[in-house]
């Protein structure tokens, strides 16, 4: 059944992967692979699963069939405790930032230090500032989270993330509604940091321009399936009808404009009931 | 009559499953308690938010819930001549029922809905799912401190309910209508028994803080994660906290009081 054979270089595997959501299947039998050191995108329509592609390898759910081996451990089989040692050792940028609101940058930066180990407050001080020089946010260290804009919260979430000198960080849209300013520091600083820290990193976008930019890989996904892998450069040359409507933004295509419906002339031609 | 069976069966189904999820989730607050003992900060924190803050309304309260008590006692005992027991007869029913009880509501109301608020918004921002992802047990780190400040703060709030009320009593039975100072106090000590009343009132409170604090905390972390989901989280807090701690204080004062 598994016809993929794992690159030496992967540091997540994701095989044969199956997963669903009620009746809708938001994955049917894939297989991804992410080479460590390099920066993966996981492109798609809004709605392709391309958040819960970044749940499922970090553990939050579980799939319906396949697996999933970060740094050859499969994900799902661990215990608690094992699963909690190997979150310790990647990142995740939510879209929101989901900073903790009752605490100041300085404290959420510092939060899975305190947590997690036994430092002494200057060295944890020491290392804070060293996270929020690389992102360019020192100063911000007294702000409450309500006072930064998107941009900055998620800049501060990636701070907190890369806290604990993790080997790979997970990014979800991290593009999403920022302006040019913001997301060309974002676009820098996910670079940067790759190369600087010897990360892997995968980012979840439909951010199409500034993600190529970056990527090393890209897979292309929809309705489950995915239509279109390979460099950013074979992906803007695929054939694939479908990478090429997502890629140049076509309204349609294989992705239908309209979302099913019953035909247009009968539904306005029907009396009687309000939907 | 199928559909409504069906209706019938399935929200049945719901709610057992609702009960189930909510026992499971006790049982992973209680499993954190031991972890907590280690840093007591962090109950510190929320026993200020849950039990300090809770101070103002309850202590207004119970001093107008007393006040009210004294008045209208005193109107009914003294048609039999007997104001000089109005002492005993307010601090028995604050010590045994409006104090565990009407403070567990305002419990309910004012810290209750706001721990279901506070985690169900945290959920809906991502801020646990966050947690999860760093590595730490969102029920050890934010749930499990509040339920044990939730535990800790009830019984004293009670109390204070319970003391400001007796105050509120005397001021107006004593200063107001003229009741003897010495008979209200002396009945009141004689007629109270420590351990028939007030440690069955504190049990009580015990009861509800452990019920509302659950409760709260549980809608908060089972709630749909957004504006709409946190709002009837919110209501289900308050109301169902309610039907508890009365329904609650029903059995209770039925086994407490039962065979007198």
């Amino acid at each position: 059944m598994d016809n993929h054979v794992t690159p030496p270089n992967s540091l997540v595997s994701v095989r044969n992967l199956s997963f669903s959501r009620g009746t809708t299947k938001i994955f049917d039998n894939i297989s991804l692979d992410f080479e460590r050191g390099k920066i993966t995108a996981i492109m798609g329509p809004s709605g392709t699963g391309k958040t819960t592609l970044l749940k499922l390898i970090g553990g939050q759910l579980y799939p319906d069939q396949g697996t999933i081996s970060v740094d050859g451990e499969n994900v799902h089989q661990l215990r608690r405790a094992e699963l909690y040692n190997l979150r310790k050792r990647l990142g995740m940028l939510f879209q929101s930032g989901a900073l903790l609101t009752d605490m100041n940058v300085y404290d959420n930066v510092a939060f899975p230090l305190r947590e997690h180990t036994h430092l002494p407050e200057s060295m944890i001080r020491t290392l804070v500032l060293m996270k929020l020089q690389a992102v360019g946010l020192r100063g911000a260290r007294n702000l409450m989270p309500n006072e930064l804009s998107g941009g900055m919260a998620r800049r501060i979430a990636l701070a907190r993330a890369i806290a604990l000198d993790p080997m790979m960080i997970l990014y979800d849209e991290p593009f999403t509604g920022q302006d040019p300013i913001s997301m060309g520091i974002l676009v820098h600083l996910i670079k940067s940091l790759n190369t600087t820290l010897g990360l892997t990193s995968i980012i979840v976008s439909h951010d199409v321009h500034d993600t190529s930019a970056i990527a090393d890989y890209i897979y292309v996904l929809s309705g489950g399936k995915i239509v279109g892998q390979g460099t950013p450069q074979e992906i803007q040359q695929s054939e694939s009808e479908w990478v090429q409507q997502f890629m140049t933004g076509a309204a349609d295509g294989p992705v239908h404009f309209h979302y099913p419906a019953k035909d247009y002339i009968d539904d306005l031609l029907s009396s009687g009931k309000r939907y | 009559m199928t559909a409504f069976l069906q209706y019938l069966g399935q929200s049945t189904r719901i709610s057992f499953t609702k009960l189930g999820r909510a026992s499971y989730f006790l049982l992973q607050i209680l499993a954190g308690v031991l972890s907590l003992l280690a840093r007591p900060r962090l109950l510190l924190k929320q026993l200020y938010s849950v039990g300090v803050l809770s101070f103002l309304i309850i202590t207004i309260s119970g001093l107008f819930v007393g006040m009210v008590l004294s008045l209208q006692g005193y109107y009914t005992l003294s048609d039999f001549g007997a104001e000089e027991t109005l002492g005993v007869m307010v601090a028995a029913s604050l010590v045994r029922e409006l104090g565990p009880v009407v403070s567990g509501l305002l419990f309910a109301g004012r810290a209750g809905s706001a721990l279901t608020a506070e985690i169900g918004l945290m959920k809906a921002t991502e801020q646990l799912s966050g947690m999860e992802m760093m590595a730490v047990d969102p029920i050890k780190r934010i749930v499990t401190p509040r339920f044990v400040a939730g535990l800790i703060s009830m019984p004293l709030l009670a109390a204070l309910f319970s003391a400001v009320g007796i105050i509120g009593g005397q001021m107006i039975g004593c200063g107001l209508l003229g009741v003897d100072d010495g008979a209200f106090w002396s009945q009141m000590q004689a007629g109270i028994d420590f351990r028939d009343d007030i440690l069955n009132g504190v049990i009580k409170s015990l009861v509800f803080g452990f019920v509302s604090s659950w409760i709260a905390l549980f809608e908060g972390y089972d709630a749909i994660p957004t504006s709409e989901g946190v709002s009837r989280a919110t209501t289900r807090t308050v109301v169902n906290s309610a039907f508890s701690i009365l329904g609650l204080d029903f059995i209770l004062t039925a086994l407490m009081f039962g065979e007198h």
